[in-house]
Protein backbone atom coordinates (compact mmCIF):
# COMPACT_ATOMS: atom_id res chain seq x y z
CA UNK A 1 0.00 0.00 0.00
CA UNK A 2 3.15 2.33 1.19
CA UNK A 3 5.03 1.41 -2.29
CA UNK A 4 2.06 2.04 -4.40
CA UNK A 5 1.00 5.55 -2.81
CA UNK A 6 4.89 5.91 -3.02
CA UNK A 7 4.85 5.38 -6.77
CA UNK A 8 1.34 7.69 -7.35
CA UNK A 9 3.00 10.29 -5.80
CA UNK A 10 6.13 9.82 -8.01
CA UNK A 11 4.82 9.68 -10.92
CA UNK A 12 2.67 13.29 -10.34
CA UNK A 13 5.56 14.46 -9.80
CA UNK A 14 7.26 13.13 -12.22
CA UNK A 15 4.34 14.59 -14.71
CA UNK A 16 3.92 17.90 -13.09
CA UNK A 17 8.19 18.52 -14.20
CA UNK A 18 7.31 17.32 -17.39
CA UNK A 19 4.31 19.69 -17.91
CA UNK A 20 6.35 22.48 -16.61
CA UNK A 21 9.44 21.64 -18.89
CA UNK A 22 6.51 21.87 -21.75
CA UNK A 23 4.89 24.81 -20.25
CA UNK A 24 8.61 26.81 -20.73
CA UNK A 25 9.16 25.41 -23.47
CA UNK A 26 5.92 27.16 -25.28
CA UNK A 27 6.44 30.23 -23.32
CA UNK A 28 9.78 30.69 -25.06
CA UNK A 29 8.76 29.10 -28.56
CA UNK A 30 5.41 31.08 -28.67
CA UNK A 31 6.70 34.42 -26.97
CA UNK A 32 5.34 36.63 -29.86
CA UNK A 33 1.75 35.11 -30.03
CA UNK A 34 -1.07 37.89 -29.31
CA UNK A 35 1.37 40.04 -31.10
CA UNK A 36 2.87 43.38 -29.29
CA UNK A 37 5.73 41.43 -28.20
CA UNK A 38 7.67 44.88 -27.62
CA UNK A 39 5.71 46.58 -25.23
CA UNK A 40 4.98 43.01 -23.17
CA UNK A 41 8.70 42.74 -22.60
CA UNK A 42 8.84 46.26 -21.57
CA UNK A 43 5.79 45.79 -19.26
CA UNK A 44 7.85 42.69 -17.96
CA UNK A 45 10.67 43.81 -17.14
CA UNK A 46 9.14 47.18 -14.88
CA UNK A 47 7.05 44.39 -13.23
CA UNK A 48 9.71 42.13 -12.67
CA UNK A 49 12.74 44.80 -12.37
CA UNK A 50 11.76 48.43 -11.50
CA UNK A 51 9.11 47.93 -8.69
CA UNK A 52 11.80 45.31 -7.00
CA UNK A 53 14.42 48.08 -6.82
CA UNK A 54 13.42 49.09 -3.83
CA UNK A 55 13.30 46.07 -2.06
CA UNK A 56 16.58 44.93 -3.22
CA UNK A 57 18.21 48.29 -2.33
CA UNK A 58 17.02 47.42 1.45
CA UNK A 59 18.04 44.50 1.61
CA UNK A 60 21.03 44.63 0.27
CA UNK A 61 22.06 47.63 2.04
CA UNK A 62 20.98 45.64 5.76
CA UNK A 63 22.88 42.56 4.06
CA UNK A 64 26.16 44.18 3.19
CA UNK A 65 26.07 46.60 7.15
CA UNK A 66 25.36 43.00 8.50
CA UNK A 67 28.26 41.38 7.18
CA UNK A 68 30.50 44.59 7.45
CA UNK A 69 29.86 44.09 11.09
CA UNK A 70 30.12 40.83 12.17
CA UNK A 71 33.07 40.14 9.33
CA UNK A 72 34.86 42.91 11.65
CA UNK A 73 34.58 41.31 14.95
CA UNK A 74 34.93 37.58 13.50
CA UNK A 75 38.65 38.63 11.73
CA UNK A 76 39.70 40.80 14.15
CA UNK A 77 39.33 37.80 16.56
CA UNK A 78 42.24 36.11 13.69
CA UNK A 79 43.99 39.81 13.59
CA UNK A 80 42.61 39.62 10.03
CA UNK A 81 40.96 42.73 9.85
CA UNK A 82 42.45 44.13 6.71
CA UNK A 83 40.36 40.86 5.62
CA UNK A 84 37.31 42.73 5.78
CA UNK A 85 36.75 43.84 1.65
CA UNK A 86 37.24 40.32 0.81
CA UNK A 87 35.17 38.42 3.37
CA UNK A 88 32.42 40.95 2.64
CA UNK A 89 32.62 40.72 -1.79
CA UNK A 90 32.94 37.41 -2.11
CA UNK A 91 30.31 36.34 0.57
CA UNK A 92 27.68 39.14 -1.66
CA UNK A 93 29.33 37.97 -5.17
CA UNK A 94 29.43 34.42 -4.76
CA UNK A 95 26.67 33.51 -2.26
CA UNK A 96 24.69 36.04 -0.82
CA UNK A 97 23.63 38.50 -3.96
CA UNK A 98 22.28 35.96 -6.08
CA UNK A 99 20.32 34.31 -3.51
CA UNK A 100 19.00 36.93 -1.76
CA UNK A 101 18.15 38.89 -4.34
CA UNK A 102 16.70 36.42 -6.18
CA UNK A 103 14.48 35.26 -3.08
CA UNK A 104 13.24 39.25 -2.61
CA UNK A 105 12.34 39.14 -5.94
CA UNK A 106 10.51 35.53 -5.67
CA UNK A 107 8.53 37.56 -2.45
CA UNK A 108 7.61 40.22 -4.41
CA UNK A 109 7.14 39.69 -8.45
CA UNK A 110 7.36 35.87 -8.02
CA UNK A 111 4.34 36.11 -6.11
CA UNK A 112 2.22 39.17 -7.75
CA UNK A 113 2.96 36.98 -11.26
CA UNK A 114 1.47 33.48 -9.90
CA UNK A 115 -1.93 35.24 -8.32
CA UNK A 116 -2.33 37.21 -11.37
CA UNK A 117 -2.45 34.40 -13.42
CA UNK A 118 -4.52 32.52 -11.00
CA UNK A 119 -7.10 35.18 -11.43
CA UNK A 120 -6.80 34.91 -15.00
CA UNK A 121 -7.42 31.23 -14.78
CA UNK A 122 -10.16 31.48 -12.46
CA UNK A 123 -12.11 33.99 -14.28
CA UNK A 124 -11.59 32.22 -17.57
CA UNK A 125 -9.26 35.06 -19.15
CA UNK A 126 -6.75 32.59 -20.13
CA UNK A 127 -10.09 30.72 -21.57
CA UNK A 128 -10.77 33.30 -23.84
CA UNK A 129 -7.28 34.12 -24.66
CA UNK A 130 -6.97 30.24 -26.40
CA UNK A 131 -9.92 31.14 -28.17
CA UNK A 132 -8.48 33.64 -29.50
CA UNK A 133 -5.94 31.09 -31.38
CA UNK A 134 -3.58 32.93 -28.96
CA UNK A 135 -0.78 30.51 -26.73
CA UNK A 136 -1.55 31.40 -23.42
CA UNK A 137 2.05 30.13 -22.19
CA UNK A 138 3.37 32.33 -24.90
CA UNK A 139 1.30 35.28 -24.27
CA UNK A 140 1.37 35.26 -20.65
CA UNK A 141 4.40 33.57 -19.68
CA UNK A 142 7.19 34.04 -22.57
CA UNK A 143 7.85 37.70 -21.84
CA UNK A 144 8.30 37.75 -18.71
CA UNK A 145 10.77 34.58 -19.05
CA UNK A 146 13.17 36.85 -21.00
CA UNK A 147 12.32 39.90 -19.04
CA UNK A 148 14.17 37.56 -16.24
CA UNK A 149 17.00 37.14 -18.22
CA UNK A 150 17.51 40.76 -17.94
CA UNK A 151 16.50 41.61 -14.68
CA UNK A 152 17.87 39.23 -12.25
CA UNK A 153 21.28 39.77 -13.18
CA UNK A 154 20.92 43.37 -12.89
CA UNK A 155 19.18 43.54 -9.88
CA UNK A 156 21.81 40.73 -8.56
CA UNK A 157 24.40 43.05 -9.60
CA UNK A 158 22.93 46.34 -8.17
CA UNK A 159 22.55 44.20 -4.94
CA UNK A 160 26.06 43.55 -4.72
CA UNK A 161 27.15 46.80 -5.26
CA UNK A 162 24.87 48.14 -2.54
CA UNK A 163 25.75 45.51 -0.19
CA UNK A 164 29.66 46.05 -0.66
CA UNK A 165 28.56 49.89 -0.09
CA UNK A 166 27.33 48.56 3.11
CA UNK A 167 30.01 46.65 4.29
CA UNK A 168 32.24 49.63 4.13
CA UNK A 169 29.85 51.78 6.07
CA UNK A 170 29.70 49.61 8.64
CA UNK A 171 32.89 48.16 8.73
CA UNK A 172 35.22 51.53 8.12
CA UNK A 173 32.87 54.42 9.13
CA UNK A 174 31.29 52.88 12.13
CA UNK A 175 33.61 50.66 12.61
CA UNK A 176 37.43 51.67 13.11
CA UNK A 177 38.87 49.57 9.33
CA UNK A 178 40.21 51.42 7.09
CA UNK A 179 38.72 52.36 4.06
CA UNK A 180 41.56 52.23 1.70
CA UNK A 181 42.46 48.76 3.31
CA UNK A 182 38.73 47.63 2.12
CA UNK A 183 38.69 48.65 -1.48
CA UNK A 184 41.65 47.39 -2.59
CA UNK A 185 40.73 43.89 -0.89
CA UNK A 186 37.38 44.21 -2.83
CA UNK A 187 39.47 45.14 -5.71
CA UNK A 188 41.97 42.32 -5.24
CA UNK A 189 39.44 39.64 -4.29
CA UNK A 190 37.32 39.63 -7.04
CA UNK A 191 38.26 37.86 -10.49
CA UNK A 192 35.87 37.66 -13.30
CA UNK A 193 35.13 34.10 -12.58
CA UNK A 194 33.39 35.05 -9.42
CA UNK A 195 31.43 37.79 -11.18
CA UNK A 196 30.59 34.99 -13.95
CA UNK A 197 29.26 32.89 -11.34
CA UNK A 198 27.19 34.99 -9.78
CA UNK A 199 25.67 36.53 -13.45
CA UNK A 200 25.19 32.47 -14.18
CA UNK A 201 23.13 32.16 -10.77
CA UNK A 202 21.09 34.76 -11.04
CA UNK A 203 20.19 33.56 -14.91
CA UNK A 204 19.20 30.25 -13.64
CA UNK A 205 17.35 31.36 -10.50
CA UNK A 206 15.07 34.13 -12.66
CA UNK A 207 14.20 31.05 -15.32
CA UNK A 208 13.41 28.89 -12.30
CA UNK A 209 11.58 31.96 -10.33
CA UNK A 210 9.92 33.13 -12.78
CA UNK A 211 8.92 29.69 -14.74
CA UNK A 212 7.43 28.11 -11.43
CA UNK A 213 5.37 31.55 -10.53
CA UNK A 214 3.54 31.63 -13.96
CA UNK A 215 3.33 28.06 -13.99
CA UNK A 216 1.75 27.88 -10.51
CA UNK A 217 -0.58 30.38 -11.25
CA UNK A 218 -1.22 29.22 -14.71
CA UNK A 219 -2.28 25.77 -13.64
CA UNK A 220 -4.25 27.29 -10.01
CA UNK A 221 -7.25 24.90 -11.24
CA UNK A 222 -5.20 21.90 -10.60
CA UNK A 223 -4.58 23.23 -6.82
CA UNK A 224 -7.45 20.81 -5.84
CA UNK A 225 -9.09 23.91 -4.95
CA UNK A 226 -11.33 26.69 -6.54
CA UNK A 227 -11.64 30.01 -6.87
CA UNK A 228 -10.08 32.29 -4.85
CA UNK A 229 -8.37 29.37 -2.23
CA UNK A 230 -7.28 28.13 -5.66
CA UNK A 231 -5.24 31.51 -6.45
CA UNK A 232 -4.24 31.63 -2.59
CA UNK A 233 -3.25 27.71 -2.80
CA UNK A 234 -0.58 27.97 -6.02
CA UNK A 235 0.37 31.78 -4.74
CA UNK A 236 1.73 29.78 -1.70
CA UNK A 237 3.21 26.85 -4.11
CA UNK A 238 4.73 29.30 -6.00
CA UNK A 239 6.96 31.16 -3.59
CA UNK A 240 7.64 27.64 -1.91
CA UNK A 241 8.84 26.10 -4.68
CA UNK A 242 11.01 29.10 -6.20
CA UNK A 243 12.77 28.89 -2.88
CA UNK A 244 13.54 25.64 -2.65
CA UNK A 245 14.33 25.53 -6.23
CA UNK A 246 16.37 28.59 -5.72
CA UNK A 247 18.51 27.14 -2.79
CA UNK A 248 18.98 23.43 -4.19
CA UNK A 249 20.34 25.06 -7.66
CA UNK A 250 22.57 27.32 -5.64
CA UNK A 251 24.02 24.35 -4.21
CA UNK A 252 24.48 22.54 -7.64
CA UNK A 253 25.90 25.29 -9.06
CA UNK A 254 28.39 25.84 -6.59
CA UNK A 255 29.41 22.30 -6.56
CA UNK A 256 29.84 22.19 -10.39
CA UNK A 257 31.74 25.08 -10.21
CA UNK A 258 34.26 25.13 -6.98
CA UNK B 1 -35.64 34.70 -39.11
CA UNK B 2 -34.75 33.22 -41.94
CA UNK B 3 -35.54 29.60 -41.83
CA UNK B 4 -32.39 27.63 -43.74
CA UNK B 5 -33.01 26.11 -46.61
CA UNK B 6 -32.87 22.42 -46.42
CA UNK B 7 -29.69 22.39 -48.86
CA UNK B 8 -28.06 24.78 -47.02
CA UNK B 9 -24.58 22.59 -45.90
CA UNK B 10 -24.26 22.53 -42.22
CA UNK B 11 -21.36 25.26 -41.00
CA UNK B 12 -20.71 23.40 -37.68
CA UNK B 13 -21.89 19.64 -37.42
CA UNK B 14 -21.82 17.51 -33.71
CA UNK B 15 -21.95 13.72 -34.35
CA UNK B 16 -22.53 11.33 -31.29
CA UNK B 17 -20.71 13.57 -28.19
CA UNK B 18 -20.21 11.95 -25.21
CA UNK B 19 -18.58 13.30 -21.84
CA UNK B 20 -18.53 12.29 -18.14
CA UNK B 21 -17.36 13.83 -15.25
CA UNK B 22 -15.71 10.96 -13.32
CA UNK B 23 -19.07 8.36 -12.78
CA UNK B 24 -21.59 11.30 -14.15
CA UNK B 25 -22.61 11.32 -17.72
CA UNK B 26 -23.58 14.73 -18.53
CA UNK B 27 -23.15 14.50 -22.76
CA UNK B 28 -25.26 11.73 -24.11
CA UNK B 29 -24.72 10.97 -27.62
CA UNK B 30 -25.56 14.88 -28.67
CA UNK B 31 -25.88 15.01 -32.48
CA UNK B 32 -27.12 18.24 -34.03
CA UNK B 33 -25.90 20.54 -36.99
CA UNK B 34 -26.16 23.82 -37.30
CA UNK B 35 -26.43 25.80 -40.64
CA UNK B 36 -24.86 28.58 -41.65
CA UNK B 37 -26.16 32.13 -41.71
CA UNK B 38 -28.71 30.71 -38.63
CA UNK B 39 -28.86 31.40 -34.86
CA UNK B 40 -29.26 28.18 -33.02
CA UNK B 41 -30.63 28.64 -29.51
CA UNK B 42 -29.66 25.71 -27.11
CA UNK B 43 -31.91 25.43 -24.17
CA UNK B 44 -32.65 23.18 -21.19
CA UNK B 45 -32.71 23.51 -17.68
CA UNK B 46 -30.19 24.02 -15.44
CA UNK B 47 -27.11 21.39 -15.36
CA UNK B 48 -27.85 19.48 -18.66
CA UNK B 49 -24.93 20.01 -20.37
CA UNK B 50 -25.49 23.45 -22.22
CA UNK B 51 -22.30 25.12 -21.53
CA UNK B 52 -20.23 21.97 -21.61
CA UNK B 53 -21.68 21.26 -25.02
CA UNK B 54 -20.61 24.59 -26.00
CA UNK B 55 -16.95 24.15 -24.69
CA UNK B 56 -16.30 20.46 -25.89
CA UNK B 57 -16.90 22.10 -29.41
CA UNK B 58 -14.03 24.44 -29.04
CA UNK B 59 -12.24 22.23 -27.27
CA UNK B 60 -12.08 24.12 -23.81
CA UNK B 61 -12.76 21.06 -22.56
CA UNK B 62 -12.03 16.82 -24.47
CA UNK B 63 -15.44 15.40 -25.72
CA UNK B 64 -15.09 11.47 -24.41
CA UNK B 65 -16.25 10.58 -27.96
CA UNK B 66 -18.27 11.91 -30.67
CA UNK B 67 -16.59 14.18 -33.38
CA UNK B 68 -16.94 17.78 -34.31
CA UNK B 69 -16.76 19.13 -37.87
CA UNK B 70 -16.32 22.54 -39.10
CA UNK B 71 -17.32 23.71 -43.01
CA UNK B 72 -16.86 19.56 -43.22
CA UNK B 73 -13.77 19.45 -41.76
CA UNK B 74 -13.19 17.52 -38.66
CA UNK B 75 -11.68 19.17 -35.62
CA UNK B 76 -9.46 16.47 -34.47
CA UNK B 77 -6.09 17.82 -34.12
CA UNK B 78 -4.73 20.99 -33.15
CA UNK B 79 -4.50 22.80 -36.41
CA UNK B 80 -7.99 22.02 -37.40
CA UNK B 81 -9.05 23.37 -34.28
CA UNK B 82 -6.97 26.66 -34.41
CA UNK B 83 -8.99 26.97 -37.96
CA UNK B 84 -12.23 27.04 -35.94
CA UNK B 85 -10.84 29.44 -33.35
CA UNK B 86 -9.56 31.68 -36.38
CA UNK B 87 -12.98 31.92 -37.62
CA UNK B 88 -15.10 31.81 -34.33
CA UNK B 89 -15.78 33.95 -31.35
CA UNK B 90 -17.38 32.78 -28.02
CA UNK B 91 -19.11 35.44 -25.26
CA UNK B 92 -18.43 34.06 -21.88
CA UNK B 93 -21.68 33.28 -19.31
CA UNK B 94 -19.34 35.98 -17.16
CA UNK B 95 -17.32 37.82 -19.56
CA UNK B 96 -14.12 36.84 -19.22
CA UNK B 97 -12.61 40.49 -20.05
CA UNK B 98 -9.73 41.25 -19.55
CA UNK B 99 -9.66 43.38 -15.71
CA UNK B 100 -5.81 44.66 -16.49
CA UNK B 101 -6.44 46.51 -19.71
CA UNK B 102 -8.76 48.81 -20.94
CA UNK B 103 -12.19 48.70 -23.02
CA UNK B 104 -10.24 49.42 -26.36
CA UNK B 105 -7.03 46.80 -25.27
CA UNK B 106 -10.39 44.13 -24.72
CA UNK B 107 -11.47 44.75 -28.12
CA UNK B 108 -7.87 45.05 -29.93
CA UNK B 109 -6.72 41.61 -28.80
CA UNK B 110 -8.56 39.77 -31.46
CA UNK B 111 -7.06 41.54 -33.79
CA UNK B 112 -3.42 41.70 -32.69
CA UNK B 113 -4.05 37.72 -32.48
CA UNK B 114 -5.09 37.33 -35.99
CA UNK B 115 -2.24 39.77 -36.96
CA UNK B 116 -4.07 40.57 -40.51
CA UNK B 117 -3.86 44.24 -41.29
CA UNK B 118 -2.09 47.48 -40.03
CA UNK B 119 -2.04 49.18 -36.08
CA UNK B 120 -4.55 51.75 -37.58
CA UNK B 121 -6.95 49.12 -39.59
CA UNK B 122 -7.14 47.89 -36.13
CA UNK B 123 -7.68 50.89 -34.59
CA UNK B 124 -10.28 51.86 -36.51
CA UNK B 125 -12.07 48.25 -36.43
CA UNK B 126 -11.75 48.56 -32.97
CA UNK B 127 -13.38 52.29 -32.92
CA UNK B 128 -16.06 51.05 -35.49
CA UNK B 129 -17.47 48.49 -33.42
CA UNK B 130 -17.03 50.15 -30.18
CA UNK B 131 -19.40 52.93 -31.75
CA UNK B 132 -21.69 50.11 -32.82
CA UNK B 133 -22.27 48.94 -29.09
CA UNK B 134 -22.05 52.48 -27.69
CA UNK B 135 -19.11 51.48 -25.86
CA UNK B 136 -17.04 54.53 -27.62
CA UNK B 137 -17.14 57.10 -24.41
CA UNK B 138 -16.03 53.92 -22.53
CA UNK B 139 -12.58 53.02 -24.41
CA UNK B 140 -10.10 53.90 -21.90
CA UNK B 141 -11.97 52.66 -19.17
CA UNK B 142 -11.43 49.49 -17.09
CA UNK B 143 -13.82 46.80 -17.13
CA UNK B 144 -14.56 46.95 -13.60
CA UNK B 145 -15.66 50.57 -13.91
CA UNK B 146 -19.01 49.80 -16.38
CA UNK B 147 -22.13 48.47 -15.52
CA UNK B 148 -23.04 44.62 -16.04
CA UNK B 149 -25.01 45.85 -19.37
CA UNK B 150 -21.78 47.76 -20.23
CA UNK B 151 -19.68 44.88 -19.72
CA UNK B 152 -21.97 42.38 -21.73
CA UNK B 153 -21.47 44.85 -24.66
CA UNK B 154 -17.93 44.76 -24.62
CA UNK B 155 -17.74 40.82 -24.45
CA UNK B 156 -19.96 41.09 -27.20
CA UNK B 157 -17.95 44.00 -28.74
CA UNK B 158 -14.75 41.70 -28.41
CA UNK B 159 -16.30 38.62 -29.64
CA UNK B 160 -17.35 40.62 -33.05
CA UNK B 161 -14.20 43.00 -33.60
CA UNK B 162 -12.42 40.13 -36.12
CA UNK B 163 -15.63 39.44 -37.91
CA UNK B 164 -16.49 35.94 -37.16
CA UNK B 165 -18.45 33.09 -39.33
CA UNK B 166 -19.48 31.68 -36.38
CA UNK B 167 -19.96 32.90 -32.56
CA UNK B 168 -21.09 30.71 -30.04
CA UNK B 169 -22.87 32.49 -27.16
CA UNK B 170 -22.90 30.96 -23.38
CA UNK B 171 -25.70 32.57 -21.32
CA UNK B 172 -25.12 36.18 -22.57
CA UNK B 173 -28.28 37.36 -20.44
CA UNK B 174 -27.31 35.87 -16.67
CA UNK B 175 -27.05 37.47 -13.77
CA UNK B 176 -29.25 40.52 -16.31
CA UNK B 177 -32.53 42.09 -15.50
CA UNK B 178 -35.53 41.23 -17.54
CA UNK B 179 -34.78 44.51 -19.93
CA UNK B 180 -31.25 44.54 -20.06
CA UNK B 181 -31.63 40.81 -21.03
CA UNK B 182 -34.28 42.03 -24.07
CA UNK B 183 -31.74 44.20 -24.96
CA UNK B 184 -28.76 41.85 -25.16
CA UNK B 185 -31.62 39.64 -27.56
CA UNK B 186 -32.16 42.41 -29.38
CA UNK B 187 -28.06 43.40 -29.72
CA UNK B 188 -27.48 39.86 -30.55
CA UNK B 189 -30.42 39.58 -33.18
CA UNK B 190 -29.74 43.24 -35.05
CA UNK B 191 -26.30 42.37 -35.01
CA UNK B 192 -26.83 38.48 -36.79
CA UNK B 193 -28.96 40.56 -39.45
CA UNK B 194 -26.05 42.81 -39.86
CA UNK B 195 -22.87 40.60 -40.05
CA UNK B 196 -24.91 37.71 -41.04
CA UNK B 197 -22.78 36.01 -38.39
CA UNK B 198 -23.70 32.06 -37.71
CA UNK B 199 -24.71 32.04 -33.42
CA UNK B 200 -24.63 28.88 -31.38
CA UNK B 201 -27.01 30.73 -28.27
CA UNK B 202 -26.93 28.63 -24.96
CA UNK B 203 -29.22 30.30 -22.76
CA UNK B 204 -32.46 29.85 -20.16
CA UNK B 205 -35.03 32.52 -21.38
CA UNK B 206 -37.11 30.33 -23.77
CA UNK B 207 -39.35 33.11 -25.19
CA UNK B 208 -36.63 35.33 -26.02
CA UNK B 209 -34.56 32.48 -27.48
CA UNK B 210 -37.65 31.66 -29.68
CA UNK B 211 -38.01 35.32 -31.08
CA UNK B 212 -34.53 35.91 -32.12
CA UNK B 213 -33.50 31.89 -33.12
CA UNK B 214 -34.45 30.23 -36.15
CA UNK B 215 -33.24 26.81 -34.80
CA UNK B 216 -34.31 25.17 -31.10
CA UNK B 217 -32.20 22.30 -29.31
CA UNK B 218 -33.77 21.15 -26.39
CA UNK B 219 -31.09 19.28 -23.71
CA UNK B 220 -32.59 17.23 -21.25
CA UNK B 221 -29.99 15.29 -18.79
CA UNK B 222 -27.19 15.19 -21.84
CA UNK B 223 -29.49 14.46 -24.41
CA UNK B 224 -31.29 15.51 -27.79
CA UNK B 225 -34.85 16.13 -26.81
CA UNK B 226 -35.91 18.91 -29.45
CA UNK B 227 -33.81 19.73 -32.59
CA UNK B 228 -35.43 21.69 -34.86
CA UNK B 229 -37.33 24.97 -36.36
CA UNK B 230 -38.30 27.49 -33.61
CA UNK B 231 -41.75 27.37 -34.74
CA UNK B 232 -41.79 23.78 -34.29
CA UNK B 233 -40.80 23.99 -30.60
CA UNK B 234 -43.13 26.70 -29.91
CA UNK B 235 -45.97 24.36 -31.02
CA UNK B 236 -44.58 21.09 -29.34
CA UNK B 237 -46.80 18.91 -27.00
CA UNK B 238 -43.55 16.58 -25.72
CA UNK B 239 -44.67 17.39 -21.69
CA UNK B 240 -41.20 18.05 -20.65
CA UNK B 241 -40.89 20.82 -23.22
CA UNK B 242 -44.75 22.35 -22.29
CA UNK B 243 -43.88 22.02 -18.76
CA UNK B 244 -40.31 24.51 -19.00
CA UNK B 245 -42.73 26.80 -20.84
CA UNK B 246 -45.69 26.73 -18.53
CA UNK B 247 -43.58 26.64 -15.65
CA UNK B 248 -41.40 30.29 -17.06
CA UNK B 249 -44.14 31.82 -18.06
CA UNK B 250 -46.22 31.37 -14.55
CA UNK B 251 -42.90 32.59 -12.67
CA UNK B 252 -42.92 36.10 -15.34
CA UNK B 253 -45.98 36.56 -14.45
CA UNK B 254 -45.40 36.25 -10.67
CA UNK B 255 -42.47 38.67 -11.14
CA UNK B 256 -43.17 40.65 -13.69
CA UNK B 257 -43.00 44.11 -11.69
CA UNK B 258 -41.64 47.73 -12.73
CA UNK B 259 -37.60 47.32 -12.54
CA UNK B 260 -35.17 50.24 -12.65
CA UNK B 261 -32.09 50.48 -14.15
CA UNK B 262 -28.91 51.84 -14.43
CA UNK B 263 -27.00 52.30 -17.94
Amino acid sequence: MAVARLGRFTLEKVSATGRWALFCAQALLRVRSGGEFGTRLVRSVFEIGVRCVPVIAIVSAFSGLVLGLQGHYVLARFGASGMLGTLVSLSLCRELGPVLAALMIAGQAGTALASELGIQRSTEQIDAIVLMDISPEGFLAGARLLASLLVFPSLTSLFVLIGVTGGWLSGCILMPQDSNAYWSAVHVALKSRDISECLLKALVFGLLTTSLCAYQGFNAHRSGEAGARAVGVATVRAIVLSSIAILAADYLITAALL
Amino acid sequence: MNAPSPTTPPLLEVSHLRKCFGPREVLSDVSFQVPAGTILSVLGRSGTGKSVLLKCIVGLLQADSGEVSYKGESLRNASQMATLRRSASYVFQHNALFDSATVFENVLLPLQARGTGSRQEWDAQVREVLGRLELEEAAERYPSELSGGMQKRLAVARALVSKPELVFFDEPTAGLDPLRRNAVFEMISKLQRESHFTAVLVTHDVQEALVVSSRILWLDAGRVRFDGLASEFSASNDPEIRGFRDNIEALKEALRTPVSIGS
